[in-house]
């Protein structure tokens, strides 16, 4: 990519999220009163996307439901690096019995499926943004692990390690201080693409009913719903549709850009020359 | 020999722990399971109804007890009962999985039909114009949630063409002409993802291989140009992509779940999200070790076939 063209994918985002978090404050319809009157009214000028089967806007749910995903996203992936790559680091310096303990248990979390893992606790907690922020973040949890574990193997043997080692530095500081810093580019790269799945599993869960509980609004579950009344009104289809995977393809745009600057060698082989 | 042993034992002891952790779950909730179980926004439980729940999950006998008593059942292929209509699990899922399977293996077929040879086009073809096009194809593709493509199929191709039916399911004795084209559907909303997958990996494991002497000798002594595509590059380019397709496998099945509901196929899904909404935990647990007894098994039977191919791996 070009240097000039590279920074696009950010500055979407960045609209994306600003627009997202002033949506308490941006002239909106709310996106919960229902108004039986306006059921399935056209586009309008004061409803650019029209309203859906209980008169809601569907405008003011897009922008909601966006937030709603983004915030659902963004924390669980931040929660499951936070603890993915603590394990992730602790396993890779210290050996031995933790190594055994924590790597196997993340081979077993990588055995279930994140749908389905998801699904169990769902099934145990109940769905709801607050639920899922947990339950999501357990399933984003073994790929950081594995991303840091690898990290720290070929981070370790270096001769700054050895010499924090020697100047009598504790584990602890030279976990965190020393070996952390060094391995935060790929932890960074992990953290966009669990987010940008993050968002694909929230929706998916959403869409089935088993995610954010209405009358919130989510993506997924405006897709979900629209599916009843696609025969007369397939336009409450097509906007949560286009609104979502505008926002993965920005999301996986991020990741992209993200992985090519902070990593400037050609890595994966082909790919990177185009 | 031993190799192959030691391989099995690896994951018949990784099912083993994915069976502790599937049933050690239930304690990780803080709280009390069954009040969280049964509560609903009606409120909580009353005291009889969590009493008898508890009797029928056995939590009120010893852990060690009943995680014996599950280990043991799951030799006999017991999976124990569902929690709503008491039936089962074993069977229930004896009659949908094969569906379910059925569904992926179509989405593969579908999928490899159309990425690996477009894969070696687009490699041997490097930078011109089907390449390019390809490429940010298959990034759009990569990026559009499985379900939307899926309601999107439903509502161009049935709802507004009236070109298929909207989705349902027929036995393929009672009707193959009709099972197929209900099968093709919400295969084809799986394979639009995973073939962009196979594209990549096909191109860029193709190109890895272009540039190598043999390729090169091959050409040389003039064999021609299909020949060397198929027999010198593309064999030798396809075990990395053998190995992404089986581990994609489980990522293919989370997709499989959310397009059977769109299209209602009645394979594994219906019946899971019909569970997690009943708040069935003993379905969803068998539901859960079933499907990732098929991922352990799959990642073993494509372990076998690398150190078939290639010894250097049994070490």
């Amino acid at each position: 990519m070009k240097p000039k063209t590279r920074w696009i994918p950010f500055i979407l985002l960045g609209i994306i999220v600003v627009v997202c978090a002033l949506a308490p404050v941006l002239p909106m319809a709310d996106p919960i009163v229902m108004d039986m009157l306006k059921r399935f009214a056209p586009p309008s000028l004061a409803e650019p996307l029209g309203n859906d089967e209980y008169g809601r806007s569907v405008f003011s749910r897009i922008i909601w439901g966006t937030q709603i995903s983004l915030i659902v996203a963004i924390s669980s992936a931040a929660i499951a690096c936070v603890i993915g790559t603590s394990l992730g680091i602790l396993a890779a310096y210290l050996r031995g019995i933790v190594d055994v303990v924590i790597m196997r248990l993340m081979d077993v979390l990588l055995c279930l499926p994140a749908l389905l893992l998801a699904m169990l606790f769902v099934t145990l907690y109940g769905g709801g943004a607050a639920a899922l922020v947990p339950i999501m973040a357990l399933v984003f949890v073994p790929s950081f692990t594995r991303v840091a574990y690898s990290g720290v193997l070929t981070v370790r043997s270096q001769e700054y390690v050895e010499a924090a080692q020697a100047i009598g530095a504790s584990q602890v500081r030279i976990m965190f201080r020393t070996i952390l810093p060094n391995i935060s580019a790929p932890m960074l790269v992990q953290l966009s693409l669990s987010a940008a799945s993050a968002v694909t599993l929230e929706s998916g869960l959403s869409f089935l009913g088993l995610g954010i509980v209405p009358p919130e609004a989510s993506l997924g579950m405006m897709i979900g719903m629209a599916r009843s009344t696609m025969a007369h009104a397939p336009l409450l289809l097509v906007w949560p549709c286009l609104a979502l995977t505008i926002l993965v393809l920005v999301l996986n745009a991020v990741c992209d850009a993200l992985r090519d600057l902070l990593d400037p060698r050609p890595a994966g082989g082909a790919d990177a020359s185009e | 020999m031993f190799w192959f042993i030691r391989r099995l034992m690896l994951s018949i002891v990784l099912l083993w722990l994915v069976f502790t952790v599937v049933f050690l779950s239930i304690y990780m909730v803080p709280g009390d399971p069954v009040q969280l179980l049964l509560s609903s926004d009606a409120g909580s439980a009353d005291t009889a109804a969590v009493e008898a729940l508890r009797t029928k999950l056995g939590l009120d006998r010893p852990i060690y007890v009943q995680y014996f008593d599950r280990l043991l059942g799951l030799f006999r292929l017991d999976l124990g009962v569902s929690l709503v209509s008491n039936a089962p699990i074993i069977a229930d899922i004896a009659t949908r999985l094969p569906r379910t399977l059925e569904l992926i293996a179509a989405a593969a077929v579908l999928s490899l039909l159309v990425g690996l040879p477009a894969g070696v086009a687009a490699a041997l073809r490097r930078g011109r114009t089907f390449d390019r096009i390809a490429l940010s194809v298959t990034g759009f593709a990569q990026s559009v949630p499985v379900f939307v493509i899926g309601t999107l199929l439903v509502l161009v191709l049935a709802q507004m063409l009236r070109l298929v039916p909207a989705g349902g399911f027929i036995e393929f004795s009672e009707d193959p002409g009709r099972h197929m084209i209900l099968l093709m559907m919400p295969a084809l909303a799986i394979s639009v993802g995973l073939a962009a997958t196979v594209f990549r990996i096909t191109r860029s494991s193709v190109l890895e291989v272009i540039p190598l002497d043999y390729v090169r000798t091959a050409r040389a002594k003039g064999i021609s140009r299909n020949r060397v595509t198929t027999r010198h590059i593309l064999r030798n380019a396809l075990m990395p992509v053998v190995t992404v397709f089986a581990l994609s496998l489980g990522s293919l099945l989370s997709g499989t779940l959310l397009v059977e509901f769109v299209f209602n196929w009645p394979g594994l899904s219906s019946m899971l999200i019909r569970a997690v909404h009943a708040r069935d935990y003993t379905t969803v647990t068998g539901v859960l070790l079933v499907t990732s007894a098929l991922f352990i098994l799959i990642n073993l039977v494509v372990d076998i076939i690398y150190a078939v191919l290639d010894p250097r791996v049994r070490r």
